[in-house]
């Protein structure tokens, strides 16, 4: 995991490397600076010698300077490499997610996905901003420190070492079971927020059935089962500090109590006074580096929750590439599908589809009936290439799907999907995600000519004529101007129905696919769309899934589903002889209990 | 302790923070209340761990070395004064201890029990809020307030406010015990950390304006990644990965400088202070060491490496403070955040009008004989404690003093109601109707027309501009909305289920509901077979609003839902439309026997439906434009001919 994280340092490689060294060199002054107070006191202010004072003063005052050097750099190297290394992170896992398929999108939620993306990028960046400025700080420190408190004095410095053997044996055990703590504690409050997340969605039903007290209830009691939770966890850390400090004064008390013998005993010669306060220093040194190490631990276990998810991003492999030398070009609307049986898992046993075997001429108009959960969109959206067959294989103009370059099938496959989403923008830069790529390359649209983009326009417009859509657009007082919120919610339901259309009819492409996507437009319109279908796109083959029989049965040929195979397929008069489903359904609509527009297509 | 939030940099903050004072006072008044005496424990712990370690700890150092001195001049090799200074502070040392270990403990309740009630003020609150608040808030916007901003505010109950009160005592007893050594040595200092504060005044002040920049950019790139991860499907479709990578670099490159900008000055505040901490230390030393060998006011050694650790202790909290600021800045916007939900105006309701259960009570005949169920003779209501399957609306009348009971029987009317979701534009205009008990009204019409517009006004999910609206001759607006919406069905367009069981997620509609009569529901709406069918029945666990089942399933637990609150009157919003035909059929009768004695309002495609309607409404633009039986509005020729025959396009 690490490894995959750290391959995405990349062109930071050097400062994450320089920050580190420069923070030893703020270490090393630090260190020194307590060796020259001592100095200072000893042979300057106990003799009484300003000229000492001044020389260590100012060798003091040096150490400063390159101290301030290196703790600048450190900080800005740091500050570079960290936050390059975040955004490299969230380039990595958005370029991942752009190549995923439909299958590797179902594993993740959006809101999952977003949290990898800001958050838990932004931890990562903490934590390894923190690893290079502090992490070799610490153990620097620890060490510098104990190697000038062993030349000073051997006999004290092993007090210290006794001292850092204990705490370092106490933190530990503390931090192993805080981690373990905060390891349980963590999903739980994902949980809670998922919990939010729900009602915040889900409003209307909680206040239409007035259980807002409902919800309070259980979110008390989840908030406070997190609470209990959490204060289990942070409880343990708090020996953490107690420990350090029974430490650290038992040494300062130590080292004062040894210290004053060794000095009178050996009359100064072995130490002095100012190796005492120096002594003092490093004690404190040591031991909030051990301190801060320990910290550095939780925090970056609580980061390693973070980092997993961005690796469970990262590591994810597409199902579905392009292949190595892609046909570029599809010869006809024509479909087939050739002993098709499909899973959505891949080890699973029950198949979603099985035995599809059926023929599709170019420019047909399909209609796709079926009961809830007969696979009518799984068998659609193999078509596209959303997901791959298991067995068998789908064809398209001739060629098997897997042989196509992915760009140039799906823009001449073109699918509107059964739950589609408009993007944020104006009505015409929605629509404009239908204009094809020329050569790979993505049509920028504001660097066009006005020419152009005349002509880019206007075939929007017409995409959205054959939609119906124009009659609204129209009515709106900025026309194409209009802008479209997130997911599209100031348009009612048809509305959008009708622009996502349109927005698929803007690629011109030579199958079109609705997977039930009329079903929020009046029946009127409907009907409209359908008869613009037949005039005005006759090449394209059209695949149309609904539930309104209305909305097919004037189709060339109908494929009838039933648990992921093909019961029926033929023209509404064979299907309505010989089909018992089709007939049933048929009769259920218009015996009285149909479908409002049925009458109309008598 | 970093505690539960994911990173301290919540997203989509506002640039600034307007009157930061203001809020900080309030997000201060709303931290102490019901945690004061805790906190009261706190400062005592700190002021005593300040004391017991910082001070007397201190003090050790020049009583040690001013000892030590002594017996070096006087050639003495008594101990005792040595052992008794370090037995002394050895007890300070130790109160200090348990002090500041008491002060964490107190602090983790403190910080677990402020996040508790803070999420549960805000969950609350939230719940009562208007549905207006949640058109206008992007849901990820309001799950922010609950992770990032949330977490603004734990880093400062349990680390910068903390930090802050122990700096402050710190600096306090610090600068006294400097100034009993020397006052002169004691201004010197001060001049000193003037310098620092200045220093780190100017640099953080730079770091705050790009952590603004961060927070701004972070927001952006939140958004982007928020609309793209939730449309990524159609993504694929329209192979606009490339360009979704443009604009993602884009975002990435913006937010990667300001946070680098933003922590690059962050991170040097740190080391110029400790080598402006230097400077400090040698600038005292050396001035200090002139006045010691000098003898300068009594000046002695001892006190001169006791006035350089308090000047130690000096710089330390004045780092600490100064590195709490960029945390401080960010809670003081994520607190206002968190206040601008609390402040929200929750959802009015100034209804008095009560539904309670009640009872028929028949006047005795004058035989003395009773009324058969059947005939509908004078009887009066009477208010019950036992569900007896009779609902009155209980009215009471302020100017007589008097309480009357109406029986809940769901009479619906419109009376020139107006309303727009914005006041400039209005959506429905003049809509007069009105539906008997147990009528069926349809409404019909092209999308956008206003139909799911009426159905949420009579729940006042949102409130009228203009007219009326009675239920049972009663203005809306005068009855208790828990209770109004209590004795509404409502199905709505959008399917939402909640974590939990497929059995709880029915009993949502009537909660202390059995486990027949959740099974009953279920048959009703058909959805029993399907339930039975998955792995567990009916204790089969729903995550993600139900993204294990289809949609069509879905919906049938959402009528069953429906079914088992049993309301007087039923809405139902295309509840239907995405059900297959096969499955719809059943679906039908079961409707229909929910339907049978309630008053429905009905918005679906469904012929049968529409044709079995009492009253059809034709709506256009926001005006009902026709409106009578099927037969009457097919013989009209109007628009319910055209959308019945298909035949607008000719028009």
């Amino acid at each position: 995991m690490i490894k995959k994280l750290l391959s995405y340092v990349k062109e930071y490689k050097l400062l994450s490397i320089l920050t580190p060294v420069a923070m030893i060199l703020e270490v090393i002054m630090e260190i020194l600076v307590p060796r020259l107070m001592g100095s200072l006191v000893d042979d300057g202010v106990n003799v009484g010698s300003m000229e000492h004072i001044v020389k260590m003063g100012l060798l003091m005052l040096g150490c400063a300077l390159i101290g301030l050097l290196g703790g600048i750099l450190g900080g800005i190297f740091g500050a570079k490499a960290s936050t390059g290394f975040a955004k490299n992170l969230r380039k990595g896992m958005f370029d991942k997610i752009q190549t995923f398929s439909f299958a590797n999108i179902d594993k993740f939620s959006t809101a999952g996905l977003v949290t990898r993306l800001t958050t838990d990028v932004t931890n990562v960046q903490n934590s390894y901003q923190m690893i290079l400025r502090m992490c070799m700080r610490s153990p620097a420190t620890f060490l510098l420190a104990m190697i000038m408190s062993f030349m000073i004095s051997v006999k004290i410095a092993l007090i210290y070492l006794a001292a850092v053997f204990v705490l370092g044996i106490v933190l530990a055990i503390i931090l192993k079971k805080a981690m373990k703590a905060f390891d349980q504690a963590f999903p739980k409050y994902d949980d809670l927020n998922a919990s939010v997340q729900e009602n915040v969605s889900a409003i209307r039903v909680v206040k239409a059935y007035v259980r807002e007290d409902h919800e309070n209830k259980k979110f008390k009691k989840a908030s406070d089962n997190i609470r209990k939770i959490f204060s289990h966890a942070e409880k343990l850390t708090t020996f953490n500090m107690p420990a350090m400090n029974i430490t650290v004064y038992a040494c300062i008390l130590g080292i004062g109590w040894f210290g004053a013998h060794i000095i009178i005993n050996t009359c100064e010669t072995e130490l002095s006074t100012g190796d005492l306060i120096s002594l003092l220093t490093y004690c404190m040194s040591i031991l909030s580096s051990l301190m801060m190490f320990s910290m550095i631990f939780i925090m970056l276990s609580m980061s390693a929750a973070s980092a997993r998810r961005i690796c469970e991003v990262l590591n994810e492999e597409p199902d579905i590439t392009n292949p190595e030398n892609p046909v570029m070009e599809v010869k006809d609307g024509s479909i087939e599908f050739k002993n098709v049986n499909f899973r959505y898992k891949k080890d699973g046993k029950e198949n979603v589809l099985s035995d599809i075997n059926i023929k599709i001429n170019a420019g047909e108009t399909i209609g796709i009936v079926g009961g809830t959960g007969s696979a009518k969109s799984t068998l659609v959206n193999l078509i596209s290439r959303l997901y791959d067959a298991n067995e068998g294989s789908v064809l398209v103009g001739g060629k098997d799907v897997r042989e196509y370059d992915l760009e140039v099938l799906r823009d001449e496959v073109s699918v509107v999907l059964q739950k589609n989403v408009l993007f944020s923008g104006s009505i015409m830069e929605n629509l404009r995600w239908g204009i094809r790529k020329t050569g790979g390359e993505a049509v920028d649209y504001d660097t066009l000519s006005a020419e152009e983009k005349k002509k880019l326009d206007e075939e929007c417009v017409r995409a959205c004529r054959l939609a119906c859509a124009d009659e609204f657009i129209e009515k709106m007082p900025e026309g194409y101007e209009t802008h479209i919120e997130q997911g599209g919610t100031n348009v009612s339901g048809g509305q959008k129905q009708r622009l996502c259309i349109a927005r698929a009819l803007v690629k011109k492409p030579k199958v079109l696919i609705l997977d039930d996507s009329t079903s929020a437009v009046d029946t009127a319109t409907d009907a409209k769309i359908r008869k613009a279908f037949a005039s005005e796109i006759p090449g394209t083959t059209k695949l149309i899934i609904a539930q309104r029989i209305a909305s097919i049965m004037n189709s060339d040929r109908i494929i009838v589903m039933e648990d992921g195979k093909i019961n029926g397929f033929g023209t509404h008069e064979e299907l309505l002889a010989n089909n018992d489903i089709y007939r049933e359904v048929y009769e259920s609509q218009t015996g009285g209990s149909g479908d409002f527009d049925e009458g109309g297509e008598r | 302790m970093p505690g539960p939030g994911r990173g301290p940099m919540p997203r989509g903050m506002k640039p600034m923070v307007e009157n930061p004072g203001k809020i900080l006072k309030r997000l201060f008044k709303y931290m102490m209340v019901d945690f004061l005496p805790y906190w009261i424990g706190v400062f005592a712990c700190i002021g005593i761990s300040v004391y017991c370690m910082t001070v007397r700890g201190t003090m050790f150092t020049k009583n040690l070395i001013n000892i030590v001195t002594d017996m070096i001049k006087n050639q003495s090799v008594d101990f005792g004064p040595l052992l008794e200074e370090i037995i002394i502070t050895g007890c300070f040392v130790g109160v200090g201890i348990i002090a500041s270990f008491v002060q964490a403990r107190i602090m983790v309740v403190i910080t677990q029990g402020f996040q508790r009630k803070l999420r549960d003020d805000m969950f609350e609150h939230m719940e009562s809020l208007p549905i207006r608040y949640f058109d206008s808030h992007s849901h990820g916007d309001i799950m922010s307030l609950y992770t990032n901003d949330v977490d603004t505010m734990r880093q400062l109950v349990s680390q910068s406010f903390p930090q802050f009160v122990n700096s402050t005592i710190t600096i306090i007893s610090v600068v006294i015990s400097m100034i009993t050594l020397s006052g002169w040595l004691t201004l010197l200092s001060f001049v000193l950390v003037g310098i620092m504060l200045f220093v780190t005044k100017k640099v953080s002040s730079k770091s705050g304006k790009f952590f603004v920049k961060q927070q701004k950019n972070l927001g952006a790139l939140n958004g982007f990644v928020e609309e793209m991860m939730s449309g990524q499907k159609v993504v694929k479709v329209f192979c606009h990965e490339d360009e979704n990578i443009r604009e993602f670099d884009r975002l990435n490159n913006e937010l990667c400088d300001s946070s680098y900008n933003a922590n690059r000055f962050a991170n040097i505040i740190g080391p110029i202070n400790a080598q402006l901490g230097n400077v400090s230390y040698v600038v005292i030393a050396l001035v200090g060491g002139l006045m010691a060998i000098n003898g300068f006011g009594g000046f002695l050694l001892g006190d001169l490496a006791a006035f350089l650790s308090f000047n130690r202790s000096l710089n330390m909290p004045i780092n600490m403070i100064s590195m709490q600021i960029n945390s401080i800045v960010m809670a003081l916007a994520g607190g206002d955040r968190i206040l601008k939900l609390l402040d929200e105006k929750p959802e009015t309701d100034e209804g008095y009008v009560t539904l309670v259960n009640a009872k028929k009570v028949y006047e005795p005949k004058q035989s003395g004989a009773e009324y058969s169920e059947d005939e509908k003779g004078s009887y009066r209501l009477e208010e019950t404690e036992e569900r007896t399957g009779v609902w009155a609306w209980k009215h009471f009348h302020k100017a007589e003093n008097t309480t009357s009971y109406v029986e809940l029987k769901g009479d619906v009317v419109f009376d020139n109601v107006d309303f727009g979701y914005v006041p400039e534009k209005m959506v429905l205009h003049d809509i007069k109707l009105f539906a008997t008990p147990g009528q069926k009204i349809a409404f019909v019409g092209s999308t956008g027309a206003g139909k799911t517009t009426i159905t949420n006004l009579i729940n006042r999910f949102y409130d009228i501009q203009d007219g009326k609206i009675r239920y049972d001759g009663i203005n809306i607006n005068k009855i208790k909305k828990d209770d109004l919406r209590k004795s509404l069905g409502i199905v709505l367009q959008e399917t939402h289920l909640f974590t939990g069981t497929v059995m709880d997620n029915i009993r949502y509609g009537k909660l202390d509901a059995t486990e027949e009569e959740v099974k009953a529901a279920a048959k009703l709406a058909n959805a029993d077979s399907f339930i039975r069918r998955l792995p567990e029945g009916y204790n089969t666990m729903l995550t993600g609003d139900g993204a294990n089942l289809s949609q069509g399933q879905r919906q049938l637990l959402a009528i069953a839902r429906a079914a088992i609150a049993n309301p007087p009157v039923l809405i139902l919003d295309e509840a239907t439309s995405s059900i297959d035909t096969r499955t719809e059929k059943l679906v039908q009768e079961g409707m229909d026997k929910l339907m049978k004695g309630r008053t429905t309002f009905v918005i679906a495609h469904r012929l049968s439906t529409v044709k079995n309607s009492d009253c059809i409404m034709v709506l256009e633009q926001g005006r009902i434009i026709e409106r009578g039986t099927h037969d009457e509005l097919i013989e009209l020729k109007g628009k319910y001919y055209q959308l019945y025959t298909g035949n607008q396009i000719a028009g």
